[in-house]
């Protein structure tokens, strides 16, 4: 896995931008979302996927999406990628790829740009591949099609690209089936056919959630190879925010189909800003913290996308939250810090949050969007230092009380 | 050969697990060893973590306990009963002390079924109460689960989102007054905000009526937060077992040095490139490598790895390897070796 990758041969007709007679908009980004919004039309009204996302990933950079299942972080990458057809979704908003916009883009202009300019790794090998076709047959299929190489060429190329992605005895693999290889491998197969015809730009939708630990691990460090040594831009999507601290440039935490906070990945776990992006990092069990250590929870759940609060869409569930909060949306401001962004009136550890915000506030009953039958919300006192719970055993010597008597 | 052997097991248990072995049939003549002679015990009032990765025979070894199916060989015993030689209407009657926790909530509540009614069930199937104390218990449990009972009970499982079907869960679980519950993977399947949610439930819960939990999870962090003591698991073997804090502060396995390795942690990483400690998967549990099973994949194998299969010992304040070669042992290897 650690040999440098050779180069795949490309013939030499044109791919890419370049077989579509475009050239990249010099100082443009690779890729830059601005203002995306993806909606889509259902029975009971209007679902708001991804609702105004502006994003910036250049080369050779990663760039982390993170957010609890329902935030748009899956939305939003399928959408960039313009992989999202059907009736009902109504796009607004641009995807430029070096300087040219994919949403106003032909279907078949746009085709022509996966595989050679951007490609996709998804998160259940075994569906993203094709059960009855040989998994050599699934890489050469792009290179054909796109490279227009011949049976052999792509093979050879195959079996290289199978090298690179550290399948032992590629030689034999490359004529097996996606069930006879294990997990791991089968995600290294669709990182391969991903990779095939050489694109400048990944997105990897959750690539090692249905991984165990061990071989998340090999996986993120195959990923993180190939973007060096290919010179790619990556977005990594995922809901681990473990998984993007360790291999992220610049983090995005997403909420309620917003980007909620952006930042380098540093500055994003030093110096946290948005309330929910400190709520879900004291969610997380640490390691290094005591067994029994009471979590901080974030009482309710994700608003409704048909009809998001009007105000902060995490207002309902934030403990600081105010009625400004609740009534007026905030913009995605910069911090003092260049390129730490975060949407909130009140913001985590800054002068402007501590000094306006009476401090310790015991959250009111907000109006919860979860219907009834709801957990009862317990008002979550300001974030303090971790409390152990007390154990059974000091419980029965301190209180023999028991409430089931 | 040796075996494994029970020297890490105690006395005064509520549930002691002895020399489980745990076989399926594979087709000609091949079997899958899922579990192989482990041995686990479990103290009155303590939360056992089993972790391991996928295929270690974590959940096989929760249902073995639960005789579902029933061990291969091996024994159960529960509070000085025997359970793998009880009959079937005396396990029946047994079953009500121990109970089970699923990890997909959605699928293991009836969809058309009301709230109400799926809880009510095993009170109605064991005709306990009259039916207005059978109501008042179900209120009691939904309550105690964080649920409002005058809006749960009439509702269908399709009407609440994943944390709450969970709580559901938790309270049907909690409608017999069990001793034991055996959690298999009871987070895996939710987001990380309503996960913490239903640990700490889970931990309220324990202490309000009093329960012993088998908790069955493959992220070693949940594991830590919830367990008095923690086992680990390597391909039907147990590998190490003691209190989290020996475990996860001194490891003295290697599949559990480069367990606690693999995991991304939530901070930054500061610039080493590679970070996969282990490289190569899981072996087929069908032929499983000889003397230590994780000897294919360990950093530290010796010949006398594969010949020999190492037995469970102490290395101090009841921490068991089973290791040959284990880490806290050596003095001049760093205790959380990153290989």
């Amino acid at each position: 896995m650690n040999q440098p990758s050779p180069t795949l041969q490309t013939s030499t007709s044109k791919t890419g931008l370049a077989a579509l007679g475009l050239q990249p908009v010099p100082g443009a980004p690779l890729l830059e979302l601005d203002d995306l919004r993806t909606y889509f039309e259902i029975g009971a009204g209007t679902v708001h996927a991804v609702d105004g996302v502006s994003l910036k990933v250049d080369r050779a950079m990663t760039l982390g999406v993170v957010g609890e299942s329902g935030s748009g972080k899956t939305v939003l990458s399928r959408s960039a990628m313009g992989l999202l057809r059907s009736g009902n979704l109504r796009q607004s908003g641009q995807v430029r790829y070096q300087g040219h916009d994919l949403i106003a883009m032909a279907d078949k202009t746009r085709r022509r740009l996966w595989g050679t300019e951007m490609a996709m790794v998804f998160q259940d090998p075994m569906t993203s591949l094709n059960p009855v076709m040989k998994i050599g047959r699934q890489i050469t299929e792009s290179l054909r099609y796109h490279l227009g190489m011949s049976k052999s060429e792509a093979r050879e190329a195959a079996l290289v690209g199978l090298k690179s992605v550290g399948i032992p005895a590629p030689e034999q693999r490359i004529d097996e089936y996606p069930h006879q290889l294990s997990g791991g491998m089968r995600q290294r197969v669709t990182i391969a056919v991903a990779l095939a015809c050489g694109p400048k730009l990944l997105f990897a939708d959750e690539p090692t959630t249905a991984l165990d630990v061990t071989v998340q691990a090999q996986i993120l460090d195959l990923l993180d190879h190939q973007r060096r040594e290919r010179n790619m831009g990556m977005i990594l999507v995922t809901h681990d925010l473990g998984v993007v601290a360790g291999r992220a440039d610049v983090v995005a935490v997403m909420y309620a189909g917003q980007v909620v906070e952006i930042a380098p990945t540093a500055e994003l776990f030093g110096n946290v800003r948005m309330p929910y992006t400190e709520a879900l990092l004291r969610a997380i069990p640490k390691l290094d913290e005591a067994s029994h250590t009471k979590l901080n929870v974030i009482s309710g759940r994700p608003p409704d996308l048909i009809k998001p609060p009007k105000g902060c869409r995490f207002a309902p569930r934030c403990p600081y939250a105010q009625s400004k909060c609740r009534n007026e949306p905030p913009p995605l401001v910069e911090s003092s810090t260049p390129g730490h962004a975060y949407r909130c009136w009140f913001p985590v550890g800054s002068d402007q949050g501590s000094t306006q915000l009476p401090a310790p506030v015991v959250r009111e009953p907000a109006p919860d969007p979860a219907p009834d039958g709801a957990p009862k919300i317990q008002p979550t006192p300001p974030p303090k230092a971790p409390e152990r719970r007390i154990t059974a055993v000091e419980r029965s010597e301190n209180a023999p009380e028991n409430p089931n008597e | 050969m040796s075996e494994p052997g029970t020297a890490h097991l105690r006395d005064d248990t509520l549930l002691s697990v002895e020399h489980l072995v745990v076989e399926f049939p594979a087709g000609r003549g091949r079997k899958v060893h899922a579990v192989s002679d482990l041995s686990i015990d479990i103290r009155k009032g303590e939360t056992l973590g089993l972790v391991g990765e996928s295929g270690c025979g974590k959940s096989t070894t929760g249902r073995a306990i639960m005789q579902l199916p029933s061990p291969t060989s091996g024994s159960v015993s529960y509070d000085g009963t025997e359970v793998t030689k009880l009959s079937r209407a005396d396990l029946r009657r047994l079953r009500p002390k121990m109970q089970m926790i699923f990890q997909d909530p959605i699928s293991s509540l009836n969809p058309r079924r009301k709230v109400g009614d799926i809880v009510a069930e095993p009170l109605q199937i064991w005709g306990i109460g009259t039916p207005e104390e059978r109501v008042a218990k179900v209120r009691e449990v939904l309550d105690a689960c964080g649920l409002d009972p005058d809006v749960a009970m009439g509702k269908y499982p399709h009407e609440f989102s994943g944390g709450q079907c969970q709580r559901i869960c938790v309270a049907r679980a909690l409608v017999l007054d069990p001793a034991v519950i055996i959690c298999d993977e009871p987070v895996s399947a939710l987001d990380v905000s309503v996960q913490a949610q239903i640990l700490n439930l889970l931990e309220e819960m324990k202490e309000r009526y009093g329960l012993t939990l088998v908790f069955i999870a493959h992220d070693l962090a949940v594991v830590k937060n919830v367990s008095d003591r923690v086992a680990v698991m390597y391909l039907g073997k147990l590998c190490e077992t003691g209190t989290p804090d020996d475990v996860y502060g001194s490891p003295a396995h290697p599949y559990t040095a480069a367990l606690l390795a693999s995991i991304p942690k939530p901070e930054v990483r500061s610039g080493s490139e590679e970070s996969a400690p282990l490289s190569g998967e899981l072996p087929s549990p069908i032929d499983p490598p000889s003397g230590c099973r994780f000897r294919t994949r360990c950093p530290y194998a010796q010949d006398i790895c594969a010949q020999v299969e190492p037995e469970v010992r102490d290395v101090g304040n009841g921490h068991f390897v089973a290791c040959h070669f284990p880490l806290v042992r050596r003095p001049n290897e760093p205790a959380t070796a990153t290989f």
